[in-house]
């Protein structure tokens, strides 16, 4: 209970701070915005070249920008985690009795609170470009999204609390994300692949999410490709949970 | 039974292969109501201490007390009981004055309702009244220093640890900040420890001071007792008459610990304590016939306490401050020049 109260106390305060400058929240979605605009009309067209209805391009081409929004938005929390322990903030807030738990999740909830209203903007933008999707399709993937940026959210904050620096933050996620992210198939499906790249691609846990996802805006919701989506996910998420309050505790005497 | 209480609290940091002992058996012993200051040279262990007390950081081996709460076995008790201002705040430039003021309150588990009464009677005891809906960016160095200091006394703890409270204030701020660090004591009976840079401000607010150097503590008494003993005070009498045989006069006087003429032809006499040394001075010399015609007396600081246990001043001091105070060694080297 104590813990639910710490929670939620460490959340409201950081949402505050974040809707006090709700620029950023338009700034974090302008990137995945321009995909949609800018890209989007291309990759359809080239997608209907090979065959592809555009309906069925817009249905495989917007989950993709999601994953995207979802890899990049959460991933780099870590950044004002450094930030606030650079400015003495998570020190002050270590000295009073509130939980180590409740300083990860209160202000990771917050970064995926404001990540599923993206993600949603984001649909929204893309219905008028022509996307059609079945809603409990598109509600599931949202789910996924939301598991998938609490796993990443965790992770950077941990990896940003190991770390400390931003400079050796911002190049250990590119790094790591961008294989990740070309292997996930989020630009072009991995379909279109050849054989080898395709098996690789299998190995990395975001290839089945981005499957799962355009599956299920297909309308496909109760199959195993998204049932193991969101085993994945959530696996992912899990683990990251538990990664990160085990950095945030170890980290207090 | 103290409200501080260290022993023998060490800590080793490993980088690599090598092993750094940052603290290397401290003792401390704070009573109730005290001011205490800690002072050290840079990397003396300072702040590793400080940080032990606080709970941030958890003693390689030793035990402590924190206002009857064990470190090790009841850290979550012991932060109850104590506040912590860091050296750097620890506010955010986006959050509000009082948001931050009621995030910490109920962080300690004060109700709703109280806990406004709380931030509202902080706000006009710090002199931030009317600041609360301000961001706290937009904040003056000291006004966000008072909120700093604010944010640690919202649970009215037992213990106030302060990091160097006043480094970087400009100096009207730096009296106010005094001011506020002893109306604690006085109407809340708060026990304050603090690390600070300033000599002058140990001596100003501190009731005992701490001296810790390579680790250790090397001396603890109040300010007074440690000018006495490990400084003098220097008196510079300029005489009509004969300076050399004044000198040789004064050197025999109890009390004294050097005479020496300077080059200017008056006479350097160092004290152990001007307080009754200076009556002595002026006596003798009129009982020999030898006007005064000017005094100038230079107080022991705590500076000179501080080259005296560590070899090292506090801190660079690009003025010079403490360098302008005559030493006896340096009247000693005029006359051979």
């Amino acid at each position: 209970m104590s813990l639910l109260v710490d929670i939620m106390l460490v959340f409201q305060r950081h949402l505050r701070i974040s809707l006090r400058n709700p620029l950023w929240i338009v700034i974090g979605l302008s990137q995945p915005v321009a995909f949609l605009v800018l890209y989007g009309p291309l990759m359809t067209s080239t997608l209907s070249i090979t065959g592809v209805a555009p309906e069925r391009a817009w249905q495989t081409y917007v989950p993709g920008v999601l994953v995207q929004l979802c890899l990049f938005g959460s991933a780099f929390v870590g950044f004002g985690v450094i930030a606030e322990w650079r400015g003495g903030v998570i020190e002050r807030l270590r000295v009073t009795p509130v939980s180590r738990v409740a300083l990860l999740l209160g202000r990771v909830l917050r970064d995926v609170a404001l990540l599923v209203v993206q993600a949603v903007m984001l649909v929204l933008v893309a219905l008028p470009l022509g996307l059609r999707a079945s809603v409990p399709g598109v509600l599931v993937a949202l789910g996924v999204v939301t598991l998938l940026s609490l796993g990443l959210a965790c992770l950077s904050c941990a990896l940003a609390l190991t770390v400390k620096s931003e400079d050796t933050l911002g190049p250990t996620l590119n790094t790591g994300l961008m294989p990740l992210l070309l292997l996930s198939g989020v630009l072009l499906p991995m379909s279109f692949a050849p054989r080898w790249l395709d098996l690789v691609s299998r190995l990395t846990p975001f290839r089945y999410i981005v499957d799962g996802m355009r599956s299920a805006f297909q309308g496909e919701v109760f199959t195993v490709t998204v049932l193991s989506t969101v085993l994945v996910a959530l696996s992912i998420s899990v683990l990251s949970v538990l990664l990160g309050v085990r950095t945030y505790l170890r980290q207090s005497a | 039974m103290s409200i501080i209480e260290a022993n023998e609290l060490t800590r080793t940091f490993r980088s690599g292969r090598q092993s750094v002992e940052a603290v290397r058996g401290v003792n401390l012993r704070v009573e109730a109501g005290e001011i205490v200051g800690f002072l050290g040279p840079n990397g003396a262990g300072k702040t590793t201490t400080l940080r032990m007390l606080t709970t941030l950081l958890r003693p390689t081996s030793g035990t402590a007390r924190i206002a009857g709460a064990d470190l090790a076995t009841a850290p979550r008790e012991v932060r109850r009981r104590i506040g912590y201002v860091a050296q750097y705040g620890g506010t955010d430039p986006n959050a509000l004055v009082e948001e931050e003021l009621f995030l910490q309150a109920r962080l300690y588990r004060i109700p709703v309702a109280p806990a406004r009464r709380r931030v509202a009677d902080l706000l006009e005891r710090l002199d931030l009244g009317g600041l609360g809906k301000r961001r706290v960016g937009s904040l003056s160095g000291g006004q966000r220093r008072r909120l700093d200091i604010a944010l640690g006394l919202v649970h009215d703890p037992q213990v106030v640890f302060l990091d160097e409270p006043t480094a970087g204030l400009d100096p009207h701020s730096r009296n106010n900040l005094w001011e506020h660090t002893r109306r604690l004591r006085e109407d809340l009976g708060t026990t304050v420890f603090l690390t600070t840079h300033y000599l002058d401000e140990a001596d100003a607010l501190c009731d005992r001071i701490s001296v810790i150097d390579h680790g250790r503590i090397v001396a603890e008494d109040t300010p007074a007792n440690l000018k006495r003993q490990l400084a003098s005070d220097v008196l510079t009498v300029e005489v009509v008459g004969d300076p050399a045989a004044g000198q040789r006069l004064l050197a025999e006087l109890p009390g004294v610990r050097h005479a020496a003429v300077t080059s200017t032809g008056g006479i350097q006499v160092t004290l152990a304590d001007a307080e009754q040394g200076i009556t002595d001075v002026i006596t003798a010399l009129s009982g020999a016939g030898i006007g005064v015609r000017a005094l100038q007396l230079a107080r022991a600081s705590l500076d000179d306490v501080f080259l005296s246990l560590t070899g090292r001043e506090l801190r660079d001091d690009p003025q010079g401050r403490h360098s302008s105070i005559p030493t006896t060694e340096g009247a000693d080297h005029v006359p051979a020049r």
